[in-house]
């Protein structure tokens, strides 16, 4: 490749930078409203969070300007590097790092905290990027399947040992990039899967409809199973007419359960669900029996694998003692709620519901400043943007959101035959997707509480940083790109 | 090439998944702040402040009417720190009495969300709880130099006699367990802990009331709800007379001084306490204040135990006491007679057992044995009892017995209206049966017979052995609250329990123990123109042997019957008798004569040494 000039003032993507400028703005804001203690508080003053939070801010901007104008080839040359040297301090960290709430992710250097799990996002996203569009790489080679692996496996599991699970976490976003560079789309379906029975199961596992002695999580999870089959035969044996029919099925069951149980003698509908169930694997297999065709045999495992996850995950958690439940939930990740069951996601949605259409106004708001939410300057920073710029406020940013992820995409996607900036744009717009969907569902009461923090919003140096290296090393590729004359 | 075209549709996909997300998001707040008004009106909550207001505390009286717990006002000073401006923080110290550390780590704590969750800028917060009176004075006259501090008036426990630590008890800041088991209490509360102040927590305590007042989005309180339509007014507590006679109870502890044991006394007709003194004691005021926690850890840690209410926690062998009521059983059941007389050389001494007496003339019947406190007649009476052919088995005559002790209130529970009272122990047969494998006879048990053994008894029980006697065969439950403002004592404490014996043959003990005054072991009771019963005991035990003394007065129309129960304080006529006697005549006449009272002092003055063990 011929060394050219880039005119980096010229090819540089400014629709980006502008909506990272505009986000980083609002986060900003959200920090005034959440520090904001009714005086004359002054957010310039470097004591304050939003001071502090304008350095970072000024050091990121400093370091984003850096970054980009630093070649390709070096990010291509140093992308191996890099990486191996993250994960060794990824792995020293470990050892090194204090002990701050149960977990060993900080760095102290002098009066400067860093976290070094924030930044080995995009030194992971660099050598996958570099280890997918090298020399003769295939998925469909074993060797470089596992490499592939490994490359995002290695950081994830050196993170969970900083007891840092949440970001851990984060890594699994990594499998959109793999999906979208050939790994096979069932894998997918069954991790989607996976985390929606988990997280409805486990997480709404202690309501009850009313008169009716049945679990609300339960009953929704063995509704999902045979509707998911369904989709499944419809996708994968091209009959629409039988995953019709297996739906159909399924539902008139249900639903001749539930009237039988509300108006004749009350029982526990998820019986009749999993007998509705068994009905479909053994409609399923008489089906493979019949044409031999393996996906039906493989569809049937995956109903029966379905109830079985869904039980085992209970077992884990639900039948185990407090203590140890408790244990289990920070080990996966999920916050520990010390003034009770979804004190924390009350309170934040209180202060949401709160906001209204319109808001209460900037720095109008109560329920995120008397101490009402937890972390309200960080993990739930969005509460904030909920009451008091209101729906419409938070509508606005979720769409700003959108544009920008949407945006990296399609940057991902004009690089031509160029695999490494792909996967790199892949990668970053994956990752912020998952911390968009965690933070904010959170926040919600969508998703299980799992602290990490929302892009350019949250409150602290690290996160920001961390994302806008990222962004910048992007913007850096996709201004070298391969232009089609 | 061409799988690169195939995957490159994959991007729809991940566009879905992006914008479903946003969009699913987008639908929930939009039902959480739109549609949704549950949450409006959670967030509209906090702008109520139902503030509660604290009821009074019952208060306390003696017997005769001397006012013994009251509440005093304490004062806590609260800061708000948006207010503190320009604070000479020297002068501040100064008319505290804090030092400067001590100011720095308050402001500190204050200001600390996680030591004080509900912290707020515009909002009083504690900054020094319960100044004294005298402390408050000093600094009201400052107050105005400082501004953003400000003083909260609240009530403590003023104990207006330095007596009766173990039955008043103390208050205490409510402990997770008891929110958990009664919802009136929250963090913060102060509840009855020991003594009366826990048995009497509800009449004490009365009923909280309540002020509901608007505050605004910064915590600052703007008013009061509606006027005040929907406050609640608090019910004081009610106020408590005590049957205590405190002069009586102030002789009791200090004829105690030095010494570890208890006293008892009570009014036979009605079952009241008199006094119930147990050594040593604390000051009840010690527990009240900033300095309760390390009042209370240094009284727990001390080896002698003075949080223990020995006169109804302390389980002792009762000695000669109990042949009282070992003659009644006696003689209700036929086994003696008034005539029948048993010998004595200085001791019981059959097949080979030996149990020692004394030198008295022998041999003797009932009322002379009371009087010179012989141990062989019951030794001898209880052989017949158990061996009597009236009952099918020894087991059964044992059980006879028991009964008869049961009847008497010993075993169990009397139900005083304190906690923590213990039941003492009388052993029955399935306990003999069990111990010596079925084969015992009343040889084997003899030592039950004169108070020794396996039997224990509470100085309270003892006490109420004397009321029994005095009442010739009758007692009411003993307690220490004459009157509940408004209230009607329980029917515990209003109706009498009967014992098995006849009334005769109370008369011939009471005779007994008039003659032991007269003529036998307690003749130091013997007070002029007072006919005082009485019963020495002393009771054997590893140690130096315990010293102690039941008896009542007079012997027609009894007033009080006491209980002297003195640790190893060796003969019942050592300490048992003198005490004893000191209380009824005090409590008989009003005073002390001039004799007594040096005997008080002398009594008063005289240490037993108890060494250094855990007691």
């Amino acid at each position: 490749m011929a060394i050219r000039n880039v005119n980096l003032w010229r090819s540089v993507d400014w629709f980006t930078i502008i909506l990272y400028f505009i986000l980083v703005a609002c986060g900003w804001l959200s920090i005034c409203g959440a520090s904001y203690d009714f005086g004359e508080t002054d957010f310039f003053s470097f004591d304050s969070n939003p001071g502090k939070q304008l350095v970072w801010i000024g050091c990121a901007s400093l370091l984003g300007i850096v970054l980009l104008n630093i070649e390709k080839k070096y990010y291509e040359l140093l992308a191996y590097p890099v990486y191996v040297a993250f994960v060794i301090l990824l792995a020293v960290t470990i050892f090194v790092a204090p002990d701050i709430k149960g977990s060993h992710s900080w760095l102290v250097l002098g009066p400067i905290r860093i976290q070094p799990a924030e930044f080995s996002k995009f030194a992971t996203a660099l050598a996958l990027a570099r280890l997918l569009s090298s020399y003769g790489f295939s998925m469909a080679k074993r060797a470089d399947v596992l490499k592939m692996l490994a490359v995002v496996l290695v950081p994830m599991l050196l993170i969970v040992l900083q007891n840092e699970t949440g970001s851990a976490l984060v890594y699994l976003s990594f499998f959109f990039v793999l999906y979208r560079e050939g790994m096979t789309g069932s894998l997918l379906a069954i991790g989607v899967c996976a985390v929606i029975y988990f997280v409805i199961g486990v997480g709404q596992g202690e309501n009850f409809f009313e008169l009716m002695p049945v679990n609300v999580g339960q009953f929704v999870v063995f509704l999902l199973v045979p509707l998911f089959t369904a989709l499944m035969v419809g996708v994968y044996s091209k009959r629409a007419k039988r995953a019709w029919g297996i739906a159909l099925f399924n539902l008139t069951g249900t639903l001749a359960a539930y009237l039988f149980s509300r108006y004749v003698i009350p029982f526990d509908i998820c019986i009749a669900q999993l007998v509705l169930c068994a009905c479909t694997v053994l409609y399923l297999l008489y089906v493979y029996m019949l044409e031999r065709y393996a996906s039906y045999l493989l569809i049937a495992l995956f109903a029966l694998g379905s109830v079985g996850f869904y039980y085992s995950c209970n077992m884990l958690i639900g039948k185990l003692q407090p203590h140890q439940r408790i244990r289990i939930e920070v080990l996966l990740g999920l916050k520990d709620d010390p003034a009770g069951v979804g004190y924390n996601i009350n309170q934040s949605k209180i202060a949401i519901g709160s906001g209204g259409l319109w808001g209460k106004g900037f720095l109008n708001g109560t329920q995120t400043k008397l101490n009402y939410v937890p972390e309200q300057h960080t993990d739930f920073i969005f509460c904030t943007i909920g009451e008091e710029q209101g729906f419409m406020g938070c509508a606005f940013i979720l769409l700003l959101y959108a544009t920008f992820i949407i945006r990296i995409i399609l940057l991902a996607e004009r690089q031509g035959s160029n695999k490494f900036t792909r996967v790199y744009g892949y990668s970053l717009a994956a990752i912020l997707t998952f911390h968009l969907f965690i933070n904010v569902g959170m926040v919600i009461g969508l998703a299980p509480v799992i602290g990490i923090p929302l892009p350019f919003f949250s409150y602290g140096g690290s996160s920001l940083w961390g994302f806008t290296i990222l962004l910048a090393i992007l913007l850096r590729l996709d201004a070298e790109r391969e232009t089609r004359f | 090439m061409n799988n690169e075209y195939r995957f490159e549709n994959r991007k729809f996909v991940i566009l879905g998944i992006v914008l479903g997300i946003v969009l699913l998001f987008i639908g929930r707040l939009f039902y959480l702040q739109i549609l949704n008004d549950e949450y409006k009106e959670h967030a509209d909550s906090n702008a109520f402040l139902n503030k509660t207001i604290y009821p009074s505390r019952g208060v306390m009286y003696d017997r005769n009417g001397k006012l013994l717990v009251s509440n005093q006002p304490a004062y806590d000073v609260m800061v708000c720190m948006r207010n503190v401006k320009e604070l000479d923080t020297l002068a501040f110290c100064n008319a505290l009495g804090i030092t400067r550390e001590f100011f720095d780590k308050r402001m500190a704590d204050v200001k600390n969300r996680r030591l004080n969750p509900g912290y707020s800028s515009y909002t009083d917060q504690l900054f020094l709880s319960q100044l004294t009176a005298e402390d408050f004075a000093m600094f009201q006259e400052q107050l105005y130099k400082f501004e953003g501090f400000s003083i909260q008036k609240r009530t403590v426990r003023q104990y207006n006699y330095p007596l009766a630590g173990h039955i008043f008890g103390d208050l205490g800041e409510v402990s997770k367990k008891d929110i958990a088991a009664d919802g009136y209490y929250v963090q913060g509360d102060f509840i009855g802990k020991q003594g009366i102040e826990s048995f009497y927590e509800r009449q004490l305590r009365g009923e909280k009331g309540k002020e509901v007042l608007l505050r605004d989005a910064y915590g600052r309180v703007k008013g009061r709800y509606q006027d005040g339509a929907k406050d609640v007014a608090p019910v004081p507590g009610k106020n408590l007379t005590l049957s205590l006679d405190i002069e009586l109870q102030e002789l009791a502890e200090r004829l105690l001084q030095n010494k570890i044991g208890s006293v008892v006394a009570i009014e036979p007709e009605t079952g009241e306490v008199l006094c119930m003194a147990s050594s040593p004691t604390f000051d009840p005021q010690v527990l009240v204040g900033r300095q309760r926690g390390d009042n209370h850890r240094m009284l727990s840690k001390n080896k002698q135990k003075p949080l223990l209410n020995r006169a109804i926690m302390g389980t002792y062998p009762p000695g000669s006491t109990f042949k009282t009521a070992q003659a009644l059983t006696f003689l209700q059941e036929d086994v003696i007679d008034v005539d029948t007389q048993f010998p004595c050389a200085l001791g019981f001494r059959y097949k080979g057992l030996h149990v020692g007496c004394h030198a008295h003339s022998s041999p003797t019947s009932i009322v002379p044995t009371l009087a010179t406190s012989c141990n062989s007649y019951f030794c001898w009476s209880l052989y017949r009892m158990i061996g009597s052919s009236r009952y099918a088995s020894p087991q059964e005559a044992l059980t006879r017995w028991k009964d008869h002790m049961v009847a008497m209130g010993f075993g169990y529970r009397l139900g005083i209206d304190l906690p923590g009272e213990a039941r003492g122990f009388i052993p029955n047969s399935a306990f003999y049966d069990k111990w010596y494998g079925g084969r015992w006879n009343g040889l084997t048990i003899i030592s039950i017979s004169i108070g020794q053994g396996e039997v224990t008894l509470t100085p309270l029980q003892i006490a109420n052995l004397g009321a029994t006697i005095a009442n010739r065969g009758k007692y009411i439950t003993p307690h220490i609250v004459k009157e509940v403002q408004g209230e009607e004592l329980d029917s515990l404490y209003r109706f009498p329990k009967y014992t098995m014996v006849d009334k005769e043959h109370y008369e011939t003990v009471v005779q007994g123990m008039r003659e032991a005054v007269l003529n036998g072991t307690c003749r130091a009771a013997n007070l002029p123109g007072i006919e005082v019963c009485g019963k020495t005991g002393t009771a054997q035990n590893r140690g130096k042997d315990h010293s102690a003394f039941m008896g009542f007065a007079p012997m027609h129309n009894p007033k009080i019957a006491v209980a002297v129960y003195v640790e190893n304080g060796g003969f019942g006529a050592v300490y048992g008798v003198p005490i004893g006697a000191l209380l009824m005549e005090k409590y008989l006449t009003g005073t002390l004569s001039e004799a007594s009272e040096q005997k008080a002092k002398d009594i008063q003055q005289r240490v037993i040494y108890y060494g250094n063990q855990e007691r």
